[in-house]
């Protein structure tokens, strides 16, 4: 499969990446090689195949609805840049 | 033109567990900011997120009700996107095999007529945090509390055709996520949210038109207000030769209005795909028949059977089914009472919903228990007091808890039935009142209640109302002439 650049770009958009216009042309070639490899698995017999959600054969386990206080918020919160009033600060996220 | 509307709800149902969907961190509504998010919450390196079993039984609960199907075999999706208040960069949510799906639910319309709306399915899902644009040096402040909450998020089909269907649809499906305890039902802490998804198209066309999705809106009024809002919108852009763009919007209640809330919609490319974190979830027949057996009786049943065993009228029988424990407390009262179904229901939606109201108490904070208010009834339904007394006999036990046996000895309320006593009162009332009597005799018969208020009064209230009228009538009818 063959990315455009236009692709490239939406796919940075949505990971949030910046990339340069100079990078463009290496990533659409790098990027559509990864594919093609990849597309190979559509050649695969599938047919009588069953889908799997995840490649081990096991059930998801559960645990009781116990819940635990939390104690981990002052050690959390000193890994954080900013911090005020208990809340984690970021960039201003609306105008 | 003709227009027709065409609504379809997508409900967030937050599930009333201890602990959240993937984590052991506790559930609780306005904790102090990032008290309640843990590592898994808060998305550390390397932490992994372990499903809570519990939501599992309560969308379980959610598919009996709604006579859905159940995945036996549902799976977990990564629903990416970038947003500060998602430490991931993903809501765990379900795409494909969602736990529920295929099922209905039947409203009843305003006109007292059924309409069955199809769910399409119901998934479960883990809440987002919440982010507070106030004044932070001009950032944003992230609380991540709320992060991982367990939420089943109800997709109905596009069938309900106005506002008014659609709150319709909302109250029934809010009143039976109630029932089942699934959910506290709070819309103003938004246990319960609503998104819209709401379009036009000419009545008789099949295709639908453009949709937008109107977010969050947290109260049934506002829900009403927001879809005719949105259709009174569509309708003139398309009346006026423009188009509806395919977008969120977000209602605004000071202004009754809903505008765009994000133009640019390609970040809605969320890229689901299955988490490998997370294992296929297995459900075995015999969780389901376990469940079966703990469903409680579900509100439409227990307002027919509350009408065909009780006798309640179909009023009655909706007011006292609203809330599943109004209506425990109301079958207990009438167990313990043994008083009649209208009496005891007359009182629970009166005075007793009314004190409940005045102090703003829901039924578990009630001071006067089942069998306290059984008691009072009790003494109403044999005649020891009068209803009017029993006003007093209620209030009385409010305040102090006592039993109503206690309060009629105590303030001396026993409802006086000796005819001599009552007797003796009328002639004096008339005794005392000769104008009014020689009214009363030149055909004034108005005056008849006037002496049965005095009566009343001179009692205090305790004598026997039934009584007063036939005694007084004999008095006033037969002794004169």
């Amino acid at each position: 499969m063959e990315l455009s650049p236009a692709d490239v770009l939406k796919i940075a958009n949505l990971a949030k990446l910046h990339i340069e216009e100079d990078d463009i042309p290496d990533y659409v070639t790098n990027l559509s090689k990864i594919l093609e490899f990849v597309e190979q698995l559509n050649g695969a017999p599938i047919e009588n195949i069953k889908p799997m959600a995840h490649p081990l054969d096991v059930m998801q386990r559960t645990r009781a609805d116990n819940a635990v206080a939390v104690t981990t918020t002052k050690a959390t919160q000193a890994n954080a840049p900013e911090v005020e009033n208990g809340l984690y600060l970021v960039p201003q996220v609306i105008e | 033109m003709e227009w027709e509307t065409v609504i379809g709800l997508e409900v967030h149902v937050q599930l009333q567990t201890q602990s959240k969907i993937f984590s052991n961190a506790p559930i609780a509504y306005g904790a102090e900011a990032n008290t309640q998010a843990n590592i898994i919450d808060l998305a550390m390196p390397g932490v992994l997120p372990v499903l809570n079993a519990k939501v599992i039984d309560m969308a379980i609960m959610l598919a009996l009700a709604t006579n859905s199907q159940i995945d036996q075999q549902s799976i977990f999706a990564r629903k990416n996107y970038f947003y500060p208040d998602l430490p991931k960069g993903y809501q765990i949510s379900q795409y494909e095999n969602p736990i529920v799906h295929n099922g209905y639910l039947d409203i009843t319309l305003d006109d007292g007529q059924q309409k069955r709306i199809n769910i399409t399915r119901a998934h479960l899902e883990e809440d987002a945090g919440k982010s507070l644009h106030g004044n932070f040096q001009g950032k944003t402040g992230i609380d991540l509390n709320r992060a991982g909450t367990p939420l089943l998020e109800v997709v109905s089909e596009p069938e309900l055709r106005s506002a008014a269907e659609a709150v319709a649809y909302l109250k029934t499906l809010h009143e039976l996520v109630c029932y089942l305890d699934i959910c506290d039902g709070n819309m103003q802490e938004g246990s319960f949210r609503c998104d819209a998804n709401v379009s036009i198209r000419p009545r008789g066309q099949e295709a639908l038109g453009t949709r937008t999705e109107t977010k969050n809106v947290n109260s049934f009024r506002f829900v009403e207000k927001a879809i005719n809002y949105e259709v009174a919108r569509q309708i003139s852009l398309l009346e006026n030769g423009e188009q509806i763009i395919q977008e969120t919007r977000l209602y605004d209640p000071d202004n009754n209005q809903t505008r765009s809330m994000r133009s640019k919609e390609e970040a809605n490319d969320y890229r689901y795909f299955p988490d490998p974190d997370l294992l296929p979830v297995s459900i075995s027949d015999e969780q389901i028949a376990e469940i079966q057996k703990q469903m409680p009786e579900l509100p439409a049943a227990r307002r027919q059977r509350l009408q065909s065993e009780l006798g309640l009228s179909d009023y009655d029988a909706n007011v006292i089914t609203a809330s599943r424990k109004l209506a425990d407390y109301f079958e207990k009262v009438v167990e313990l009472s043994h008083a009649e179904t209208k009496l005891v229901a007359n009182w629970v939606m009166g005075d007793f919903s009314a004190a409940l109201n005045k102090e703003n108490f829901n039924i578990t904070q009630c001071p006067v228990s089942a069998e306290l208010f059984a008691g009072l009834l009790r003494r109403i339904h044999d005649n020891t007091i009068s209803n009017s007394i029993g006003k007093k006999v209620f209030s009385a036990m409010w305040q102090t808890h006592k039993s109503a046996d206690m309060i009629i000895e105590e303030q001396g309320l026993k409802q006086v039935t000796d005819s001599a006593a009552i007797e003796k009162i009328i002639d004096e009332i008339l005794e005392d009142n000769p104008e009014q009597l020689a009214q009363f005799r030149a055909g004034k018969d108005k005056l008849f209640g006037f002496f049965v208020g005095k009566v009343m009064q001179a009692s205090k209230g305790k004598a026997n109302p039934q009584q007063v009228n036939n005694l007084l009538k004999q008095k006033l009818f037969t002794d004169s002439h």
